[in-house]
């Protein structure tokens, strides 16, 4: 298990925790139904505007799941920001986790390693994380 | 009175991997009770001490069911029902 994305997403991914800084920003990117791909980047708006938490919002979320039904997509990645804490899935991260198929990509803004940023990947299912290695391509 | 039920993916193991199922019931309670009838242990996924769960978003046709009434919430023949897991964390 390894996720692939672009330089592109991940770039826009870092800039977009940076302008929502101090809430945590989230949003998901999608790909073909099967293929694993990271393909389509959908920022989506932190419905719990928090330094701590990050929800999307109940009528966001299922038009979300609609549009990629009508695709033929699925979520490939859900991806949220910590800000003040490493990037790694927290205990409420772990309790929500909803996509056993989804990379879960964590990302930190945190102050002690600026400029330096954190870009992570994980799986969660049932509870059980397990880091896997990131290749960000051109 | 038919229903149709969409699955989300982590609960489809209750459901022997179907994306959706048909359910009886005139309110979302009764739906839910019949669902955990036919794909037991599915019922305890979206209910707490008798409420739905916080990160388990429930719809009728286009309405969060929290507008609705939540379990009270009436439904009719045709009616679709879309579970979602709720995207949150910390």
């Amino acid at each position: 298990m390894s996720l692939e994305i672009s330089q592109a997403f991940a770039d826009a991914i870092l800039e977009q925790s940076r302008a929502e800084y101090p809430d945590e920003c989230c949003g998901v990117i999608l790909g073909p139904v099967g293929s694993g791909k990271a393909l389509r980047h959908k920022p989506m708006l932190n419905a719990a505007h928090s330094p701590t938490f990050y929800e999307f919002d109940s009528k966001d979320l299922l038009a979300l799941y609609r549009e990629a039904d009508d695709n033929d997509e699925e979520i490939v990645v859900i991806y949220h920001s910590h800000t003040e804490t490493e990037a790694y899935p927290s205990r409420t991260d772990i309790a929500y986790a909803g996509e056993p198929g989804a990379h879960y990509v964590l990302v930190s803004t945190r102050k002690e390693i600026a400029p330096a940023t954190e870009f992570r990947s994980f799986r969660i299912v049932d509870g059980v994380v397990t880091e896997e290695p990131v290749t960000i391509s051109g | 009175m038919s229903i149709e039920v969409r699955i989300p993916t982590i609960l489809r193991p209750y459901t022997k991997d179907q994306k959706s199922v048909e359910a009886a019931g005139a309110t979302l309670s009764a739906v839910i009770t019949d669902l955990d009838a036919n794909y037991a242990g599915l019922g305890e996924r979206l209910l707490e001490n008798g409420a739905l769960r916080r990160f388990i978003n429930v719809y009728v046709n286009d309405e969060d069911v929290r507008f609705l009434g939540g379990l009270d919430a009436q439904l009719k023949d045709g009616d679709s029902i879309t579970i979602l897991p709720a995207v949150a964390g910390g």
